[in-house]
């Protein structure tokens, strides 16, 4: 009974760590993209803009959704820890 | 001798986190800041399309008389801001009756570019870009486009600026 809540408790772990991974990678994209349309405006070419927020806003809501997933995991987890 | 069933001690009180629970804590606190990050970097982009769009709307060109004829004197330079103010441009006598203009603003990273009488081109300092003063276009170095070109007309004993070209915007 422990062990399987344990290896539950594990699972949920790596889903976790595996989501905070992708957090990262995903934050990191943003990070240069947001760097490349600033360095594109700030040279004129202003029709980088709007494909830049575009993208930038697909990849915040990527990086949203993932954080309600851990947040969801984490409250399943709990909920299945013995009092 | 103590008794086994002691208090937990002050600090526990304090810092009331089980250890159970604070693998789940850190990991969702981090989760949250990167999250807020990602949010940062999106504003980030709308405040540059914001201020994009602005600009494009901002962008009628007024006429404003930038010099009167024979005030600078031949491969002497004026600098003037057009078409708003904050948008420095820099007229150059390039001859007796030559006249050229063009924004100051260097097209690769936005440093001031300046009249070499030397070369007879302008150059930027920051990262040695130079530009025809025939035409604004690139010579040499890093900037991929050329610089803006105040369109100039002679109205009486006076220059004016009527327009620009190689905006980017057009």
């Amino acid at each position: 009974m422990r062990a399987s809540q344990f290896s539950k408790q594990s699972r949920g772990l790596t889903a976790i760590d595996g989501a905070m991974a992708l957090i990262v990678i995903l934050l990191m994209v943003q990070i240069w993209l947001l760097s490349a349309t600033l360095d594109a405006y700030l040279s004129g070419h202003r029709e980088v803009a709007l494909p830049g927020a575009l993208v930038s806003g697909v990849l915040f809501a990527a990086c949203a959704s993932l954080y309600l997933f851990v947040h969801r995991l984490e409250s399943n987890a709990k909920n299945d820890e013995p009092e | 001798m103590q008794s086994k069933s002691t208090p937990p001690p002050l600090w526990r009180e304090e810092f009331s986190v089980f250890k159970n629970d604070e693998r789940y804590v850190s990991r969702r606190q981090l989760t949250k800041f990167l999250t807020l990050t990602s949010m940062a970097m999106f504003a980030g982009n709308v405040w540059i399309l914001i201020r994009a769009k602005l600009q494009g709307k901002a962008a009628a060109t007024p006429v404003l008389p930038v010099a009167r004829l024979g005030e600078i004197p031949v491969g002497g330079v004026k600098l003037f801001q057009y078409p708003q103010a904050g948008e420095q441009c820099i007229l150059v006598r390039t001859g007796d009756d030559a006249y050229v203009a063009y924004s100051q603003k260097c097209t690769h990273l936005s440093c001031s570019v300046f009249y070499s009488q030397e070369s007879l081109d302008l150059v930027c300092p920051c990262h040695e870009g130079h530009f025809s003063i025939r035409d604004g276009s690139v010579l040499q170095g890093p900037p991929t486009r050329p610089l803006p070109a105040v369109t100039l007309e002679r109205r009486g004993d006076q220059l004016i600026a009527i327009g620009m070209t190689n905006t980017g915007a057009d």
